[in-house]
C-alpha cells in the first residue's frame, strides 16, 4: 500500500515540478515572451482571396470578380480624431459613426466603418487616409457578371449567418459564402483560403512593422476556377424567349449529362444581388409577380402529360405486352366510371399513337402493363411499372450538383391501398397515369433527363453543371452511365415515331429543314388554371447533341408555345442561326404574366 | 454524535486552502474584466461569480448539517439522476460552439457534465465500499467498475465535449490505489507515449518499439530471459528477411504487413509452445502485442474519427506540426505571451494588459491562469501550483485516515479529478498539452464548475468529520 501512496504522491510532485520549471523558463529566462505590452498590440489584416472565376463551356467568363475595400478600425485603439472632416471624406453620417464606435468601444475586434468602397472612391480617400492612422482598409472582391443571365444557375453569395459560422470555423463575421446555385455547391472550391498579415502597432495605432519577420503571416490562396457546362449563348437566348413567361427550360447534352442551359422564367438579373445590393433588393425581387426566386427548372413539379407516352410505350415493349406492330381500334377509352376522351379514331398503329398522341392507345397499353399476368396482383405490377419509371430518373432525386432539386411525385402502390383500400383499385382507377396525368409530377430537369435517356437509347448520365474544377476532377458519378430498365433494342421504334411527331405530327411547327428533331408534345391539365404547355425533344436523331424539355405554365397546348421554344433553341444550338425569325418574334413578345 | 463535535472534527486546513483558491480566483476574474474608473457591477461576469460564490457557501454550510450516512445511502440515486440528465441534455440541451452540453433555464445555465464526475465518484465509492466487491479478481465486478466510469464519459463524449469526457480517465488513479496492479498505470503511460510518438515517428517504428516493449514485459512476467531473446531474434530475423524480399523483388508492400506477419508467426509459435508445455505465461506475448498494436490503430482511429477538426488542429499546434497563431494556435500563443510578460514578479494586480486583450476569448474561464501569470508573475504562478499540490496531498492524507472504504475511495476520486483538471488546464495554458477546454477548479468563471468542485470537496470534508464511522 505504501508504495502506491508514494507513487501517487510522486506523480503530483513531478507534475508540479514540471510546471514550475516550465513557468520559470517562460517567465524568467526566455526574453522572447517579454515583449512590452505596448508593442504587442497586433493588428491582423485579413488577406481575402479572390473567388474562383466561373467559365461557360466555351471558355467565356460567366462570373468574375471586382475589387472593393472595407474601411475598418479597432475601436479600443481609436484615439481622438477630426470626426467632421473624416465623415466628409468617406461620406458617412457623423451620428452613425459615433453610434458604431460607442457601441463597441471596448472591443479589440475590428469593426467595419464603411463597407464596399469602390475602387474609384478608394483612390480618392487613400490620399487623405494617412491622417487617420487608426483606420485601415481591407481589400475584398465582389462578383461581376459578364452577361446578366443564369442567375439561378450561378447562384449568389451573401454574408455568412450564425449557422454558417457555427458549422465551419473558417468563416468569420462579414465573410461571404455561396447561398445558392454553383456558388453554394462548389463553395469549398470557389472560396480559396484567407490569409493574414500581422502587424505590430503601437498604442497610437501606428504600424511598427511586421510581426516576427512575417513568420506567422499567411498569404491568401485564390479560389479555384470552374468550367461550367452551360452554353452562355444558348442560356441567354433561352432567357430571351422565356421573358414574361412562367416555366422552365432544361437542355442537356445526352452523351455527357452536361446541362447546356437551365432557365427559369421569370428570371432576375444577378447583378441585383451583388454585395450590399442583396439585402436591399432581395425582398423586392422575391415578391415580384411570377416569383422569380422560385427555381422552376429544378423545382416546379408538373404532370408530364403526353410527353410521358414514350416512356409508357417503352415499358410496354420491354414487358412484351405490346410490340411495335400492335394496333388498337379506338374511339376513346372506357374506364368504367368515365370515358377518357380522344381526338384520334379508328385503327391506331404504334407509330401513329405517338405521332398523333393517341390517349386511348396508351390507356390500353397501361391496362396491359398493370393487368399483366406475370405478377400476382395489380399492386405488384404497379410497383414493377414504378421501377421502370424511376429508372428514367423520374420521381427520384437525380443527385445533381445543384441544391434544392425536387424529387417529383410518383407514389408507391401503398398510397393507392391507403386511398382506395387494399385490392380495391385496378388499372382503370389510375388510368390517368397512362397519359401522364393524375398523381405524377416531374420537374423540367427530370423530363429533360428522361429525354436524354431516350436519346441515348437507354441510359443517362446524372445531369450536372460543372465539368471542370481547377486541379481537381469532378465527382465520379457524373461520368457513369445510369441504365434504364428498358432494353436498348426497343428505343428505335419509339424514336422513329418521335421523329414523325415533328415531321408530320402534333409538333410540325418545330420542323426545321436539315435537322432531324425527335420530339413529343404534352399538355398538362392543371386544376388551378390554364393548362401547362410542355414539349420534350432531342436532335439530331442519330448521335444526339441536345435533349431539351420546355415547360410553359398556364400557356395551353404543348404544340403552341413549348414546342416552338424548344425548336428555336435546338436550331440556335446546332446551327447558330434562326431560320424562323417571325416565330422568334411571336414567342418573345408573348406575355403570360398577368398584370392585375 | 452532536453537531458541535462534527464541527470540531472538520478539517479547517482544507477549508482554508479552498477559500484561498476561490478568493484568488475571483480576484483574477475581477481583474480580467476590470476597467479603469468603472464601479462594481453585479451584472458583470465578476459580479455573477461573486453571487455564485455566495450562494455556493450557503449550500456548503448546508452540507455540514446533513447526516453523514445519508451521503452513501443516496449515492446510486444521484448517479442515476445525473445519467438521466446527461441523456436529457443530448436532446434538450443548447448547442454552443459545437457541443450540446448545456441546459438553459431562464438566465441560468447548467452543465450536467460538471456534476457527472461527482456522481461517478459517489457511485464508485459506494460500489467499492461494499466488502464483497473484489474488482481486481472478480471479472464481473471489474466490468461494473469500468462501466461506472466509462458510461458517463461516453455520454459526455456524445455531447461533443471531449475535454470533460477525458477527465474520467483520472479515475485510474483511484483504482490503482484500491488495488489495480502497477502495469495498468504503465500501460496508460505507454499509451500516452504512443500517442505522442504517433506525431513524430513513422508507424512501423512505433510497432518495432512496442514489440521490444512486449518482449521486455514477457521477460518480466515469465522470468524466462532465454525465451524473450529467442522471440526477439525470431521477429527481427523474419522482419529483416521480409524487408529484404520486398527490396529485392521491388514489391509494393506496406511495412506494417511484414511486421504483422512476423508477429503472427511468433504468436503462433508461442501459443503452440504454450500448449505443449501447458504454460499459461506464453500467451502473454501475443496478448500484449495485440494490445499494443491495437492501441496504435485505435490512436489513429480516434485521431481521425473521434476527435473533431479543431481538436486535431490544436494537437497539431501543440506538437508544432501546424504553425498557426491566428486560429487554433492563437489562444496558446497569446496565453504564453501573457504569462511570459509577467516576468518574475508580475505587473501588479489590475495592471495586466495582455489578458484584457479580447483576442484570448476564454480569458476568464479556461485561460484564467494567464491573468495570474501576467499580474502576479512567476511568484504568483508558483504559489498557485504549490497551493494545488498542497491541497492534493492534504486530500490524500485525509483519505488515508478514513476507516470506511467508501470515504477513502471518495477522497481519492476527489484528488484524482482535481489533479487532472488542474494539471491539464495549466499544461494547456503553458503550451504543454493541447487545448481541450477544461476549467481550472475554483478559479475559472462558471457556476457549474464551481458548484460541482465545491460540493465534491465539502462532501469529502463532511465524510472526514465522521472518519471513524464505517459507512457502507
Amino acid at each position: 500500500m505504501k508504495t502506491k501512496i508514494i507513487i501517487i504522491g510522486g506523480i503530483f510532485t513531478v507534475t508540479a515540478l514540471i510546471f514550475i520549471v516550465r513557468l520559470f523558463f517562460i517567465q524568467v529566462i526566455d526574453t522572447d515572451y517579454k515583449l512590452s505590452a505596448e508593442n504587442n498590440t497586433l493588428r491582423q489584416v485579413t488577406q481575402y482571396p479572390s473567388r474562383g472565376v466561373i467559365y461557360d463551356r466555351n471558355g467565356k467568363i460567366l462570373v468574375s470578380n471586382k475589387a472593393y475595400y472595407d474601411l475598418k478600425v479597432v475601436p479600443r485603439s481609436l484615439k481622438e480624431f477630426d470626426t467632421v472632416s473624416f465623415c466628409k471624406l468617406i461620406d458617412i453620417n457623423i451620428d452613425e459613426i459615433r453610434k458604431l464606435i460607442n457601441k463597441s468601444k471596448k472591443s479589440y475586434q475590428p469593426v467595419i466603418v464603411k463597407k464596399q468602397i469602390s475602387q474609384e472612391e478608394f483612390g480618392f480617400i487613400q490620399e487623405y487616409l494617412f491622417k487617420y492612422s487608426d483606420f485601415y482598409v481591407e481589400k475584398r472582391t465582389l462578383r461581376e457578371y459578364t452577361l446578366p443571365v443564369a442567375a439561378h444557375l450561378s447562384g449568389y453569395i451573401g454574408e455568412v449567418d450564425v449557422d454558417d459560422i457555427r458549422n465551419d470555423a473558417y468563416y468569420k463575421l462579414g465573410d461571404f459564402i455561396g447561398k445558392s446555385g454553383i456558388e453554394k455547391t462548389y463553395e469549398k472550391c470557389l472560396r480559396g483560403k484567407k490569409g493574414v498579415n500581422i502587424f505590430v502597432v503601437d498604442v497610437h495605432g501606428r504600424i511598427q512593422g511586421k510581426y516576427k519577420e512575417e513568420k506567422y503571416d499567411t498569404s491568401a490562396v485564390a479560389g479555384k476556377f470552374l468550367v461550367s457546362t452551360i452554353d452562355s449563348e444558348l442560356q441567354a437566348y433561352g432567357e430571351f424567349l422565356m421573358q414574361n413567361k412562367i416555366g422552365g427550360i432544361v437542355a442537356i447534352e445526352p452523351a455527357t449529362g452536361e446541362i447546356l442551359s437551365l432557365i427559369t422564367g421569370p428570371g432576375y438579373n444577378p447583378e441585383l444581388f451583388i454585395g450590399k445590393n442583396l439585402s436591399e433588393n432581395y425582398p423586392e425581387v422575391k415578391n415580384r409577380k411570377g416569383k422569380p426566386l422560385f427555381n422552376r427548372a429544378l423545382r416546379s413539379m408538373q404532370p408530364p402529360g403526353s410527353t410521358f407516352k414514350p416512356v409508357n410505350a417503352l415499358i410496354g415493349l420491354d414487358q412484351k405486352v405490346i410490340t411495335d406492330r400492335t394496333v388498337f381500334v379506338t374511339s376513346g377509352y372506357d374506364a368504367g366510371t368515365h370515358i377518357v376522351r380522344d381526338h384520334v379514331f379508328g385503327a391506331v398503329s404504334f407509330e401513329k399513337s405517338i405521332q398523333l398522341s393517341c390517349n386511348a392507345y396508351y390507356c390500353n397499353v397501361f391496362k396491359r402493363i398493370i393487368a399483366n399476368k406475370e405478377y400476382s396482383d395489380y399492386a405488384e405490377a404497379y410497383e414493377k411499372w414504378k421501377e421502370y419509371v424511376e429508372s428514367f430518373g423520374l420521381g427520384v432525386n437525380l443527385g445533381t450538383d445543384l441544391d434544392f432539386e425536387k424529387k417529383g411525385i410518383l407514389y408507391p402502390s401503398s398510397y393507392y391501398d391507403r386511398y382506395y383500400g387494399k385490392g380495391r383499385w385496378n388499372y382503370n382507377t389510375i388510368i390517368s397515369l397512362a397519359i401522364g396525368q393524375g398523381e405524377l409530377g416531374f420537374t423540367p430537369l427530370q423530363t429533360a433527363n428522361m429525354t436524354a435517356a431516350i436519346a441515348n437509347r437507354g441510359y443517362y448520365i446524372i445531369p450536372h453543371v460543372v465539368k471542370e474544377i481547377e486541379g481537381e476532377s469532378i465527382e465520379k458519378k457524373f461520368k457513369q452511365k445510369q441504365y434504364t430498365k428498358v432494353n436498348n433494342s426497343y428505343f428505335e421504334p419509339v424514336i422513329e415515331a418521335m421523329e414523325k411527331v415533328v415531321s408530320s405530327g402534333t409538333a410540325m411547327i418545330v420542323y426545321t429543314p436539315g435537322i432531324e428533331i425527335c420530339g413529343k408534345t404534352g399538355t398538362a391539365q392543371n386544376p388551378h388554371g390554364d393548362n401547362h404547355s410542355i414539349f420534350i425533344a432531342f436532335a439530331p436523331k442519330d448521335n444526339p447533341k441536345i435533349a431539351i424539355s420546355v415547360l410553359v405554365e398556364n400557356a395551353g397546348y404543348g404544340s403552341t408555345w413549348a414546342a416552338p421554344i424548344a425548336g428555336l433553341m435546338i436550331e440556335k444550338y446546332l446551327t447558330g442561326s434562326i431560320s424562323k425569325p417571325w416565330l422568334e418574334k411571336r414567342i418573345s413578345e408573348k406575355s403570360f404574366i398577368k398584370n392585375e | 454524535m452532536t453537531n458541535k463535535s462534527k464541527i470540531y472534527n472538520i478539517d479547517w486546513i482544507t477549508i482554508g486552502l479552498y477559500l484561498l483558491l476561490v478568493i484568488m480566483g475571483w480576484m483574477n476574474i475581477y481583474s480580467s474584466a476590470y476597467e479603469e474608473g468603472s464601479s462594481f457591477n453585479l451584472s458583470s461576469r465578476y459580479g455573477k461569480q461573486f453571487l455564485m460564490i455566495g450562494i455556493n457557501l450557503i449550500f456548503l454550510v448546508a452540507v455540514f448539517f446533513l447526516e453523514g450516512h445519508i451521503i452513501p445511502a443516496i449515492s446510486y440515486y444521484i448517479f442515476g439522476f445525473i445519467i438521466l440528465m446527461l441523456i436529457a441534455v443530448l436532446f434538450l440541451g443548447d448547442k454552443t460552439s459545437g457541443s450540446r452540453s448545456w441546459f438553459i433555464i431562464g438566465s441560468f445555465k447548467l452543465q450536467p457534465a460538471e456534476f457527472a464526475k461527482l456522481a461517478t465518484a459517489l457511485a464508485l465509492s459506494k460500489f467499492l465500499g461494499n466488502d464483497n466487491v473484489k474488482f481486481t479478481s472478480n471479472l464481473k465486478d471489474f466490468f461494473i467498475v469500468a462501466a461506472l466510469i466509462v458510461f458517463p464519459s461516453f455520454l459526455i463524449l456524445l455531447q461533443g465535449d471531449a475535454g470533460s469526457a477525458l477527465v474520467f480517465s483520472a479515475f485510474i488513479l483511484v483504482l490503482y490505489r484500491m488495488g489495480l496492479p502497477f502495469y495498468w498505470l504503465l500501460f496508460i503511460f505507454i499509451e500516452i507515449l504512443v500517442f505522442i510518438a504517433f506525431f513524430f515517428l513513422p508507424q512501423y517504428m512505433i510497432f518495432i518499439i512496442l514489440i521490444i516493449f512486449s518482449l521486455i514485459a514477457y521477460r518480466y512476467l515469465s522470468g524466462n530471459f532465454k525465451e524473450s531473446i529467442l522471440g526477439f531474434l525470431i521477429i527481427s530475423g523474419l522482419t529483416t528477411v521480409g524487408f529484404a524480399i520486398i527490396v529485392f523483388l521491388r514489391l509494393n508492400i506496406d511495412a506494417h504487413i511484414v511486421i504483422a506477419c512476423s508477429v503472427l508467426i511468433l504468436s503462433v509459435y508461442s501459443i503452440v509452445k504454450a500448449l505443449n508445455k501447458r504454460k499459461k505465461v506464453a500467451f502473454i506475448i501475443p496478448v500484449i502485442m495485440l494490445l499494443f498494436i491495437g492501441s496504435v490503430y485505435s490512436v489513429e482511429y480516434a485521431f481521425d474519427n473521434v476527435l473533431e477538426d479543431h481538436h486535431r488542429k490544436r494537437i497539431n499546434v501543440l506538437f508544432g506540426i501546424e504553425k498557426n497563431i491566428t486560429d487554433e494556435g492563437y489562444n496558446v500563443h497569446q496565453s504564453k505571451i501573457a504569462i511570459g510578460s509577467g516576468g518574475f514578479s508580475g505587473k501588479g494586480y489590475l495592471k495586466g494588459t495582455q489578458t484584457k486583450y479580447d483576442f484570448v476569448p476564454e480569458q476568464d474561464t479556461d485561460f484564467i491562469f494567464c491573468t495570474v501569470g501576467e499580474e502576479w508573475g512567476f511568484i504568483g504562478t508558483s504559489i498557485i501550483i504549490i497551493l494545488f499540490t498542497v491541497l492534493l496531498f492534504r486530500i490524500i492524507y485525509l483519505a488515508e485516515r478514513q476507516k470506511s472504504v467508501y470515504s477513502k475511495v471518495f477522497g481519492y476520486s476527489l484528488a484524482s479529478v482535481l489533479f487532472f483538471h488542474y494539471a491539464v488546464n495549466i499544461a494547456m495554458t503553458v503550451g504543454l498539452a493541447p487545448v481541450i477546454g477544461i476549467p481550472l477548479p475554483f478559479f475559472s468563471y462558471g457556476g457549474s464548475s464551481l458548484f460541482a468542485f465545491s460540493f465534491f470537496l465539502f462532501i469529502f470534508i463532511r465524510l472526514d468529520a465522521e472518519r471513524n464511522t464505517v459507512f457502507s
